[in-house]
């Protein structure tokens, strides 16, 4: 691993990001959109917001930078550029690091936007501090971005990657604990939610949103970073410089 | 046996897709210093024995080696630079933007990125957007990444492929210059006219080398006057001399 290369290659994501403002414009507002429409769903019903809005934020940016990770990299890989690289000194943990440190930028901008909009324009009430609420998004963000990174090593297509949706996000936001509180679950589906990552940031934003304190908000908290730090440990072992 | 004169020697290298013989025990040795144009029809497996020398096909037996070690060892990935099929750069980055981020993964001085746009002859581009670009400009900006950090031996995968007689002309003429320099520049064709402009010619059939020559030998060898109708010659003798090829041994074994 060279932080040089890693730095080049989070410097050139940028800058094709930069390339393309309509993708950066839908990649920070984008969940603010959403939070926007379900505050506007439940405004007539109080406390409904306030009960689930935080789980929302743990939600969109997890989504969204699955999406955009996973896609952005499988084009790397289709248009021949990864194959050039692979010749190069450049090391397949840079490359993933290169990624994973540009869209943890966009995540954390992305994260930050969302949180205001939730908390300043469509009134979201947390009991603990809000910092907690905004690092809880930040990482949730992150974590998409580890996972999508992985997944992109799985897909040959664009079409495959989307169809990694259903299966890899789908069951972590049904087992998440956002329709069913995790501990009324039958007990199979609470000990597989407990081995997905989501189900833990759910887990941290609910006690943001409780005002809890010390452990009750850090356990989670760290067992999501565990989880992306995994993930972006196992993307490059998925890389390979000889390929069939 | 390996002589300090070969950039490229290879030894009974097998590669197998799925359950069919790409290569079935290929050797071969490329010498240092020249064009050397590797041209056979499309499918006949260039690009996989551009991808094995460049270290990133899987291989099933065999060795390749470069400059004495084997192909794609780390020690290697200053020294060899690989220009896909398909010009494989970041279509919406500026030519500059392109050519800076592989300097920087390759380590090359920040002034190879000018050396580099001048010779390649897109210094008044720079700051385009390559998607911009003409195909010409575009498969230049290709060649320029592998040129960056003055590699040894340049490997280019149908770098002319879709260009007009004119620019494939001016892209040969590069070539030469770039070799004269005392790089080893390593080209695949399917367009056999191309054949003459190389130093060496290596032609490649179903996964064979069917000929190691020069051009003139082969126009020689063959009494024709076009690499076209020599390559033809060329394949005539192939079937009529070999009988054991790899598809009737198959056959045979059925």
């Amino acid at each position: 691993m060279n932080p040089r290369r890693s730095f080049a290659t989070a410097g050139r994501v940028l800058q094709q990001l930069r390339h393309d403002p309509r993708s950066i414009a839908l990649m920070l507002i984008a969940p603010s959109l959403l939070v926007g429409l379900f505050a506007w769903l439940f405004a007539d019903q109080e406390g409904i917001f306030d009960r689930f809005g935080g789980a929302i934020l743990a939600l969109f940016p997890f989504i969204v930078m699955f999406l955009i990770t996973s896609i952005t990299t499988l084009r790397e890989r289709r248009s021949g550029t990864l194959e050039r690289l692979m010749t190069t000194p450049l090391a397949k943990a840079d490359f993933i690091l290169g990624y994973a440190l540009a869209f943890g930028l966009m995540a954390i901008l992305q994260a930050v936007i969302t949180v205001a909009f939730a908390v300043y324009v469509c009134g979201l009430t947390v009991d603990g501090p809000l910092w907690q609420l905004g690092l809880v998004a930040v990482v949730d963000a992150v974590l998409g971005t580890a996972l999508g990174l992985l997944a992109s090593a799985f897909a040959s297509t664009e079409f495959q990657a989307v169809q990694f949706m259903p299966v890899l996000v789908f069951p972590q936001i049904i087992l998440g604990g956002l329709f069913m509180p995790r501990d009324q679950m039958p007990d199979v589906l609470y000990a597989i939610s407990d081995w997905l990552p989501l189900s833990h940031a759910i887990d941290a934003i609910e006690a943001v949103a409780a005002g809890d304190e010390g452990w009750d908000v850090g356990a989670p908290l760290l067992i999501v970073v565990a989880f992306a730090v995994g993930f972006l440990v196992l993307a490059p072992l998925t890389l390979r410089r000889r390929t069939p | 046996m390996v002589n300090n004169a070969d950039a490229v020697v290879i030894d009974g290298l097998r590669v197998r897709r799925g359950r069919r013989d790409v290569f079935d025990g290929l050797s071969l040795r490329i010498p240092r210093g020249e064009v050397i144009g590797l041209l056979g029809p499309s499918g006949c497996g260039k690009t996989t024995l551009l991808r094995a020398i460049v270290g990133v096909q899987r291989t099933h037996g065999g060795s390749v080696e470069v400059f004495g070690e084997p192909a794609g060892s780390r020690g290697l990935r200053h020294r060899v630079s690989y220009g896909t099929q398909g010009s494989a750069v970041y279509t919406d980055l500026t030519v500059r933007e392109n050519l800076r981020y592989f300097a920087s993964v390759l380590g090359a001085p920040r002034d190879d990125v000018d050396r580099v746009l001048t010779r390649v002859g897109l210094a008044a581009h720079a700051n385009r957007s390559v998607d911009a670009l003409s195909g010409g400009q575009v498969n230049r900006v290709s060649l320029g990444a592998a040129l960056l950090g003055e590699p040894e031996l340049v490997v280019l995968d149908e770098p002319t492929v879709g260009l007009d007689p004119v620019l494939r002309a001016e892209l040969w003429g590069l070539f030469r210059e770039i070799a004269d320099a005392g790089t080893t520049m390593l080209v695949s064709s399917h367009v056999m006219d191309e054949a003459l402009r190389c130093d060496r010619l290596l032609l490649m059939r179903d996964g064979r080398i069917i000929a190691d020559t020069t051009p003139r030998r082969l126009l020689a060898d063959t009494g024709q006057t076009d690499a076209e109708a020599a390559f033809l010659a060329l394949i005539e003798h192939d079937t009529g001399g070999h009988h054991e090829t790899r598809r009737s041994r198959r056959e045979e074994e059925r």
